[in-house]
């Protein structure tokens, strides 16, 4: 049963990316639509400001279809998306203008999923985890931006090393070892919470 | 956890203890990190701190995006094709129009027999320079661009 639904979506996406391709924009809206929270939130992690992830992923749909000559339908579409999301997003910090303001407005991207509940029942813990989330989202963003991308794949978006693996076009290998120097970076960034 | 030519007998336990911790890992592994932790006693506590760093990011979640931006997503996408199309369009006629304006403008000021020769020395020398600036651009951009073999090599 999973199987077939999961090859008709296959065949939809298919039959999408090809009207797409013709230049059909409604199809294109379509796709837009099925992976506009995806694409959201990969730039989110990458760049951890809601306003440049919209702008960001919003302009990756704009030139994936400017450049809808080079899609396959053969290929997922979101992996096409996603390289140009990344593009976009590592261009975006590597400018010095971005920097320089990502500096002055620090803006919190992350959330702690108990952090509500306990706010209600235990005020202090509630702004124990805050402050945890942000030292957190602190470490994470001094990360060098190739082991944030694989981190947040992993911890945020909930991706498997092989899916991780296709979506960046490298081997497992690399993921774990990228993953491992980030992780030992957080460890060391908060050694003094852990 | 397939697929993972190791170099090292370390870069094997480093994988080995990200695979445990993101539970990747397959039976005969979980039999091999185990004796490995237990010949090495650092490793077991390389291993619980990566765990704890687990813990705290497990916990932690990308801030949710309010409603509202979804259902005016489509249409930021599509303002955005439109205005590409609209920006192509005013370009190559600002493009058109100037360039004859300058032409029209230039071929006067050289017929005037008042205009000292140096001054249309330079006008000459001013208009060429603009035209061989603004072809090394497009050129650039439509045929070079397309032609770097490492263009999107990432630094």
């Amino acid at each position: 049963m999973e199987i077939a639904l999961v090859e008709q979506s296959e065949a939809s996406e298919r039959a999408l990316v090809q009207r797409a391709r013709a230049g059909d924009r409604r199809a294109f809206g379509e796709l837009v639509t099925r992976y506009m929270r995806r694409a959201y939130y990969a730039a989110l992690g990458l760049v951890g400001s809601h306003e440049d992830a919209l702008d960001l992923s919003q302009e990756a749909f704009a030139r994936a279809y400017r450049a809808r000559a080079n899609l396959d339908p053969d290929l997922p579409f979101y992996g096409y998306l996603y390289q140009i999301v990344r593009r976009l997003c590592f261009n975006f910090l590597r400018d010095s203008r971005t920097r320089r303001v990502r500096m002055e407005e620090a803006t919190p991207w992350l959330m702690n999923q108990a952090g509500a509940k306990a706010a209600a029942t235990d005020p202090a813990r509630s702004a124990e985890r805050s402050e945890l989330c942000a030292l957190v989202q602190a470490a994470i963003e001094r990360l060098p931006e190739r082991e944030r991308e694989v981190l947040v794949l992993k911890e945020f978006e909930g991706l498997r090393y092989r899916e991780i693996a296709e979506l960046l076009g490298i081997p497992i290998g690399t993921v774990m070892s990228r993953l491992y120097t980030a992780r030992r970076n957080l460890a060391a960034e908060l050694e003094g919470v852990l | 956890m397939s697929d993972r030519e190791v170099r090292s007998p370390e870069e094997r336990a480093r994988r080995l203890i990200m695979a445990s911790i993101d539970g990747e890992l397959s039976g005969g592994e979980r039999g091999e990190l185990e004796r490995l932790l237990d010949e090495h006693p650092a490793l077991r506590v390389e291993w619980a701190r990566f765990q704890r760093v687990k813990e705290v990011t497990e916990a932690m979640a990308l801030r949710p995006a309010p409603e509202e931006v979804w259902s005016d997503y489509w249409a930021s996408v599509y303002s955005r094709l439109e205005r590409g199309i609209g920006w192509i369009l005013f370009s190559l006629g600002a493009i058109v129009l100037l360039s004859y304006g300058a032409w029209t403008g230039v071929r006067e000021l050289i017929a005037d027999a008042t205009m000292p020769w140096f001054m249309k020395v330079s006008l000459l020398a001013l208009t060429v320079g603009t035209v061989v600036l603004l072809v090394s651009v497009v050129r650039e951009k439509a045929f070079v661009g397309r032609r770097q073999r490492y263009k999107d090599v990432e630094r």
